[in-house]
């Protein structure tokens, strides 16, 4: 068994809308999953599922309403992030045009990281900003060029190779090719992998494309308004589906080939609104666009029910009313 | 074609920088057919949306019309007189937009703002307000949001993103119009709702007897919708097919490329991804755009603008060297 890098236990992140009347969003609501060292976790959900508010939480940039957050054998879900913590966990952003300080070059800014952790020597730094550039493919001409004089592709790169600078051990990936067309989002993606098989990097790669992941990932976590839905390993994930949403997504999925198309499940269509994260209907928050719903989806919320081995789902059809077959 | 009801025709867009004109549409030939459903797929910048948006010559001021002309029922739009372009923007042709929060007005709610659209759809009738609103909650009904009545009492910020999206969808149905642009109306959307608004389009298409564009760039978008799909590469339309030929047998390099990188739900790794990056716009290099990143390239290729040969009847390809 592999050390596990990441245990997250009940973690919940509310953000209040109105104190007076107790009015929350629950944008992460009792979600727990861990993730193994060289593990690439790939986390899926439509916008506004909470799965960049996973990342800030866990970073340190959210505060957590309850729950464990276990780093390295530690629970630092209320503690203030340490500089060991900083140096070992990372995070990419979506959007590198905001990320990256415009008014600094790339050598400006890869050196902040460098030198915060105390990497290298002083006398080091060049080398060392020129040697994390070719790790992600960049040559050494960028390294007096402005954020705004590159491409989109190549900022991603240079925010991905500032998140490299302090040798973390564990990267969060927000969406980092989903502002990119797909021939560069191959390059990006084809490094990533590279880098993780060289360091044997842990990933929590945080995107709403499912055929992308299945190429890359080891492990898929899709979550529906805060919750966490399915949890399953990339093989037994798409050969075997089980909960209605998750089918739903891959039912849905555009595809380019017939082959592809095979292996969809039939479609489903979708049906009903999506309930606003402020007033989450009573029971399952899925009911009001589930296909497959019985009346006790509308009456109570299920439980996280290990269906085989690794694969968990969070539906009562596999538990309370599981079907007779 | 008998039934030709809009074409472009050699359509070259510059826009007017610092550094120069930006050959930005360089020289772009599309037709669409009465009830067909177009795809115009390519990536970010390539031009299709200011290949769409001169249709309806919405384009910013600093872009100009070099040549060419656009022919709705057989009439040139770039050399209408404004009153006539009016009515065809009132009636006629409509454009989803791509950024559905940047297209609402945020002080007025849904409701003025549908109620404008068919209040000037004809300007000689009167209409009612029960009128108005009547065709305004069929509307809204008609993109499948439930309680039209509070949404059309609301503002654009009460409302999600996907409503927003379906609210303009449906600001674009609420009279019945010829041709329908819609430029990537999902995108911003998970992809279950992202299929229940092209189910809709498909559908109301079907219904209406009407021709829709769709802009996107995904391919695998194109190919649940449109009919027929022209490919753009930097300005320039590369390939022109029916839907299922393109996917079987895409012959030009770009199209090639794109289908490959493509991540695959069946697995099997990621692709290399195309070599290089697309070329500045301001004094592109003669020859095929492609040129500086296409595996087959050859001297005549960076010498020499490919034009549009036929292979059949329904599928062409702008290239010197397809198989």
């Amino acid at each position: 068994m592999s050390k596990t890098v990441l245990q997250v236990n009940h973690l919940k992140t509310y953000f209040t809308v109105d104190k007076r009347k107790n009015l929350f969003v629950r944008a992460v609501d009792d979600v727990s999953f861990s993730i193994d060292q060289g593990e690439i976790v790939a986390l899926v959900g439509e916008s506004g599922s909470g799965k960049s508010t996973i990342a800030y939480t866990i970073m340190g940039m959210y505060e957590t309403s309850g729950g464990e957050i276990i780093f390295d054998g530690e629970d630092i879900a209320n503690k203030k992030r340490t500089f060991d913590f900083k140096k070992k966990a990372q995070i990419v952003f979506q959007d590198p045009g905001s990320s990256l300080n415009s008014h600094q070059d790339v050598k400006e800014i890869l050196s902040l990281p460098l030198k915060v952790h105390k990497v290298v020597k002083p006398s080091q730094l060049e080398t060392k900003i020129i040697e994390t550039l070719d790790r992600v493919g960049l040559s050494e001409d960028f390294m007096y060029k402005s954020p705004t004089a590159i491409g989109g592709g190549e900022k991603q790169l240079v925010s991905i190779a500032r998140a490299l600078c302090s040798n973390p051990e564990f990267i969060i990936l927000d969406e980092p090719t989903s502002n990119l067309d797909v021939s560069i989002q191959a390059k990006i993606i084809n490094m990533l992998l590279k880098l993780h098989e060289e360091q044997s990097l842990s990933y929590l790669f945080i995107t709403h494309d499912l055929s992308l992941v299945r190429n890359i990932s080891t492990k898929v976590i899709i979550m529906y308004l805060g919750k966490i839905c399915e949890i399953a390993n990339t093989e037994e994930f798409y050969g075997n589906p089980h909960h209605p949403y998750t089918q739903m997504l891959l039912s849905a999925i555009p595809v380019v080939s017939e082959e592809e198309e095979q292996l969809k499940p039939s479609r489903i269509r979708s049906t009903g609104e999506i309930p606003s994260p402020v007033n989450i209907p009573k029971g399952c928050s899925f009911n009001t666009r589930c296909h497959r719903a019985v009346p006790l989806c509308f009456e109570e919320d299920p439980e996280m029910i290990e269906v085989t081995k690794g694969h968990f789902v969070r539906c009562h059809l596999y538990g309370k009313c599981k079907p007779e077959l | 074609m008998t039934n030709e009801l809009l074409s472009i025709k050699d359509l070259e867009v510059w826009y007017k920088t610092y550094r120069g004109y930006a050959k930005v549409v360089n020289g772009v030939n599309l037709t669409v057919n009465k009830g067909e459903k177009v795809g115009v797929v390519g990536e970010s910048g390539c031009g299709k949306t200011t290949t769409m948006k001169s249709i309806l010559r919405m384009n910013v001021q600093s872009a100009y019309v070099n040549s060419g002309e656009i022919l709705y029922s057989g009439e040139n739009i770039l050399k209408m007189n404004e009153a006539k372009l009016q009515e065809i923007r009132r009636r006629d042709i409509a454009m989803i937009s791509q950024e559905p929060s940047a297209a609402l007005n945020p002080v007025f709610t849904i409701g003025e703002q549908i109620r404008d659209v068919i209040r000037y759809s004809d300007t000689k009738k009167k209409f009612t307000k029960e009128e108005m609103q009547s065709k305004a909650i069929d509307a809204i009904k008609s993109v499948m949001i439930s309680d039209p009545e509070r949404i059309l009492a609301s503002y654009p910020y009460q409302l999600s993103g996907g409503m927003k999206q379906r609210i303009c969808i449906a600001m674009g149905l609420v009279v019945p119009r010829n041709v329908l642009i819609a430029d990537e109306p999902g995108t911003a959307l998970d992809v279950t709702i992202q299929d229940q608004i092209h189910r809709l389009l498909h559908n109301l298409v079907e219904e209406k007897d009407m021709s829709l564009i769709m802009i996107t760039h995904s391919l695998g978008v194109a190919r649940e919708l449109v009919d027929r799909i022209h490919v753009m590469y930097a300005g320039d339309v590369v390939e022109v097919a029916k839907t299922d030929d393109l996917f079987k047998k895409p012959l030009h390099p770009y199209t090639i490329g794109l289908l490959d990188c493509v991540p695959k739900l069946s697995g099997g790794g990621i692709s290399e991804g195309i070599y290089g990056y697309v070329p500045s716009y301001i004094n592109p290099a003669p020859g095929c755009r492609f040129a500086s990143r296409c595996p087959k390239a050859t001297q005549i290729c960076r010498e020499q603008k490919p034009s549009m040969t036929s292979v059949d009847a329904e599928h062409s390809v702008a290239c010197f060297n397809y198989q």
